[in-house]
């Protein structure tokens, strides 16, 4: 009874925790729309800001928790809501989630930076010298109830706040109708403003709180939010009451389950994964009402034509052929990647470009395909590929079931859930026998990867791995393409449209979600069992969602909907962070803040970037003279590099400079001549009236 | 009569589609101005001009006065003109109490516009605690129209009270607007059903393709050309 009591105080201090960062999500939620996937990263963040200022500077505590919660915290809540999201504040929705990723990818990566994550900072408990009270047999430390004094404060503060005051009426008002805030004489900014503000400092709270109890690391902090996350799930993110009540379940469980839970090799990877096993579950059975912010703004998804699909695959592939003949073996490895990390990224353009199913968990189901792979294909035999898609297929179709009922935010954060579970839990299983059969995945530790054998050649240099997987990622573009221009692929564009609609024309919701979430996955498992070979060992880690979060983002600003986005996420994801790394060895945590900038000029080019050089290129491609000399060109310092004459600086500078310059004079080529035809209806409003437009208008009346 | 609210020469733009070509129009203190006109007319671009949502290319707002040309909504509501959007004016989140909470920007306390607006529409004391989306059509423009009432506006811009509502609905709103107006407020009104508010109004002003094409006071005249101006034949 005793020990009962003992985890029942632990868990109700870490619930308390729990409230108060769940309450800030659900605060900016109601207030502005947006789910906040980085609020536990600024909670990280304000946590790692204390340490400094008390452990590392030796402030006094006051003065930090002031410097912290007053300062710091409401200026990075202003400095988010003025360039991350009030850029993105009319695009719709999936944008605005992007957003968050990015800060929360970005914040990680900016934190390690900082922080070297290999010092261990230990900080130290509020009033940790007082003598504990005791309660009947229960002890409660000073920590303990100063954390749970802070929730019940900010539970009524907050309450009074948004439901007594006029303050509190207009953030509420903002997200209704924000129109009509400015023409009852209030700003509706200042509300965006004051919300943020707040959110951030109730994150800042929690995580200074939470600190002292865990090990001070950016990813696990910042994945702590999964707990306040299902916290706020069951609060359906906009009532405080019930997401205390769920942050009192979910610290509770955790406690219980660390004392309770037996001790064998299976289990404790489930208690570090209850909270997102609570979440997942919770998202399925709650009833959610509609998601606010409906208006979407829907991006056209390119129809690629046959030909031009051909073409691009024959660039990927000369690509991975010129890049496999130049590299050494060590970069072979690490430029490899563009390949198979490609393949995991074009997996998101059916699932999220085409269906607009935003998934989370892609790279997880690369792990999966990684482990099949590793483990049935040791001897390189060709069929354990296949059994690779077909496993990372299958779990990608047990995600879509549950994923049937959710969508928007509800969608992102069950499949983050889905992946946590596998990062924390699945992943860490030791082998086990299911009906005599041995199933083994990480082996608690790495898997060995090998080659596979092709008509009778194994495949096992970096040299021959990296063509093979260029000619991968050129089949499953021409595979995507032809999806796109199938029955199918319009199907899916139909149902992202309006999932309404199409069952009114008689589609089948469940048939359409499972399909595209199995052949997403599968196309992510060929990449994962690529990426796999390349790496020849692989971990868990590698496969995380963390890890796999900068690939979505690469994948969305380069446009969700052009199939040539396989080989730009890969090319952007891998290239430029090792190039740097390359030049300024000492710029290793710099560069992957990256992806997360990356992220945040996604504002400015809603698009995606891939569908912009389609446009920017094409007059070169189309020329007839600058295209053959640029591919002579190239084939000529192929050949000179390849003869070690010149260096690889020249080659890759020199090439790329070239194809600029053509391209220019491509373009100058082709604008000169041609004026865009303008649609009769349009003249006089897309280009200025003409006098002898009259003239034209009225011979083509009397001709007609 | 001064004009109270007066706009001239008018124009904006949807892009780089003008649609208002030069409009000019007054309404005084007290007043009830009728804009009439058919679909696209630009009717509610002229209102949204008024209330500042809509921003100018050229031409003046004039407010008792004052040239408020490119104000924010912000700083004209606060300057007292009452914009009544087209559909519902309400946030359909937030029970009916806060609606009225969000009106008191002018000074006046919660208790005092409750009581304005319930001594006027005792319905809505009935729906206090309830979200205003779960009101009937008439009981929200009723709130909405509760905002034109309570934060004793200079002028009030009402944007096709009726829309889906009943007929005996429409009468009884525009019952209280004659009697808002009567407080002394300049009233300017968009509306598609002519004939219900031509019985209200002082002076009624018809609008066709972004230019006032007649104005005048609301007699048989008026009434007579305006299905010509609506269906666009030359008079």
């Amino acid at each position: 009874m005793d020990q009962f009591l003992t985890f029942g105080i632990v868990g109700l201090s870490t619930a308390a925790i729990y409230a108060v960062i769940g309450s800030g999500l659900v605060l900016t939620y109601t207030t502005t729309g947006v789910f906040n996937f980085a609020h536990g990263a600024a909670g990280m963040l304000s946590a790692f800001m204390y340490w400094q200022l008390t452990v590392g500077w030796g402030w006094p505590v006051p003065v930090a928790l002031v410097v912290v919660l007053l300062v710091l915290a409401p200026g990075f809540g202003l400095l988010v809501e003025r360039f991350v999201l009030r850029p993105v504040q009319a695009l719709g929705e999936a944008e605005r989630l992007v957003m968050t990723v990015a800060l929360l990818s970005g914040l990680i990566a900016a934190a390690r930076w900082i922080w070297d994550p290999n010092v261990a900072r230990p900080l130290p408990m509020f009033f940790a010298d007082r003598k504990p009270f005791h309660l009947g047999p229960a002890v409660i430390t000073w920590h303990q109830a100063i954390t749970m004094a802070v929730a019940v404060a900010v539970a009524i503060g907050l309450r009074i706040l948004l439901y007594r005051t006029r303050a509190g009426a207009e953030m509420r008002a903002a997200v209704d109708d924000r129109a009509l805030v400015g023409l009852t004489g209030a700003d509706p900014v200042r509300a965006g403003r004051v919300s943020w503000i707040l959110g951030t400092q109730l994150a800042a709270i929690g995580g200074i709180l939470i600190a002292p109890t865990v090990t001070l690391d950016a990813a696990q902090l910042s994945l702590l939010i999964v707990s306040a996350y299902t916290a706020a799930v069951f609060g359906r993110l906009r009532s405080l009451p019930l997401t205390f009540l769920g942050a009192v379940v979910v610290g509770c469980m955790e406690s219980y389950l660390t004392g309770y839970l037996p001790q064998n090799d299976y289990l404790p990877g489930l208690r570090l994964a209850a909270p997102a096993l609570l979440l997942f579950l919770a998202l399925l059975v709650f009833p959610h009402r509609r998601l606010r912010g409906r208006e979407r703004r829907l991006a056209r998804v390119p129809v690629p034509s046959a030909r031009g699909t051909l073409v691009f695959a024959a660039v990927v592939i000369t690509f991975g052929a010129v890049l496999a003949s130049l590299l050494g073996e060590a970069d072979l490895i690490t430029y490899g990647a563009i390949f198979s990390l490609g393949v995991v990224a074009l997996s998101y353009v059916p699932l999220a470009g085409y269906a607009g199913q935003v998934s989370l968990c892609q790279l997880s189901m690369a792990g999966i395909g990684a482990v099949v792979w590793g483990h049935l294909g040791a001897h390189g035999q060709l069929w354990a590929l296949a059994a690779a898609i077909l496993v990372s297929a299958a779990a990608g179709a047990l995600v879509a079931l549950p994923a049937l009922r959710l969508s928007g935010v509800y969608l992102a954060l069950g499949t983050a859930a889905f992946a946590v579970i596998l990062d924390r839990w699945i992943f860490t299983i030791p082998a086990f026998h299911v009906l005599g059969l041995r199933i083994a995945l990480f082996d608690q530790g790495s898997v060995d990867i090998s080659g596979p054998h092709l008509f009778g050649l194994r495949l096992d240099s970096g040299r021959q791995l990296m063509v093979f997987a260029a000619v991968c990622l050129a089949l499953a573009s021409i595979g995507v393409a032809a999806l796109r221009r199938s029955r199918f692929g319009r199907r899916l564009i139909a149902l992202r449209d309006s999932e309404a609609a199409y069952a009114t024309l008689g589609g089948n919701l469940l048939v359409a979600k499972v399909a595209v979430f199995a052949l997403a996955s599968g196309i992510a498992g060929l990449g994962g069992a690529l990426y796999g070979m390349q790496q020849r060992t692989v971990t868990a880690d590698q496969f995380s969602l963390i890890a796999g979060l900068p690939i979505f983002l690469v994948a969305v600003v380069g446009g969700l909907g052009a199939v040539g986005n396989g080989l730009f996420a890969g090319t952007a994801f891998v290239g430029p962070t090792n190039a740097l790394i390359a030049v300024a060895p000492g710029t290793a945590n710099l560069v992957a803040l990256l992806p997360g900038l990356a992220g945040v000029g996604l504002g400015h080019n809603p698009d995606g970037i891939v569908s912009r050089f389609r446009r920017q290129w094409e007059p070169l491609a189309r020329d007839r003279i600058a295209l053959p000399a640029l591919l002579c060109v190239l084939a000529l310092a192929w050949a000179l590099r390849f003869g070690d004459v010149i260096n690889d600086w020249t080659y890759y500078g020199g090439s790329l400079l070239l194809a600029i310059a053509l391209r220019s004079w491509a373009d100058a080529r082709q604008t000169a001549p041609a004026e865009p035809e303008i649609p009769v209806e349009w003249w006089g409003l897309r280009r200025e009236w003409r006098p002898e437009d009259e003239e034209v208008l009225a011979r083509g009346v009397a001709a007609g | 009569m001064s004009a109270l609210l007066e706009l001239r020469g008018i124009r904006a733009a949807h892009e780089r589609i003008t649609v208002l070509h030069g409009v000019d129009l007054d309404v005084a203190a007290g007043q009830v101005v009728a804009l009439l006109g058919p679909n696209g007319a630009g009717k509610t671009t002229t209102l949204r001009v008024a209330a500042g949502v809509h921003p100018v290319e050229s031409g003046q707002l004039v407010l008792g006065g004052r040239d408020m040309t490119g104000a924010d909504p912000r700083d004209l509501a606060r300057a007292g003109v009452c914009l009544i959007p087209e559909g519902r004016g309400v946030f359909p989140n937030l029970s009916v109490r806060d609606n009225l909470l969000m009106m008191t920007f002018t000074g006046r306390g919660r208790e005092e516009i409750e009581e304005i607006a319930f001594a006027r529409f005792p319905v809505l004391a009935r729906r206090a605690g309830q979200a205003a989306g779960t009101l009937s059509g008439g009981e929200q423009q009723m709130l909405a129209l509760a905002r034109g009432l309570a934060t004793d506006p200079a002028v009030l811009l009402l944007d096709e009270l009726s829309m889906g509502l009943a007929p005996l609905v429409v009468g009884r709103l525009y019952e209280q607007v004659g009697e808002i107006a009567r407080q002394g407020v300049a009233v300017l009104v968009v509306e598609q059903f002519a004939a219900a508010v031509l019985d209200i109004c002082d002076h009624a002003a018809v609008l066709v393709r972004g230019r006032v094409e007649r104005q005048g006071h609301p007699d048989g005249g008026l009434r007579a050309e305006l299905s010509a101006l609506y269906l666009g034949s030359s008079t």
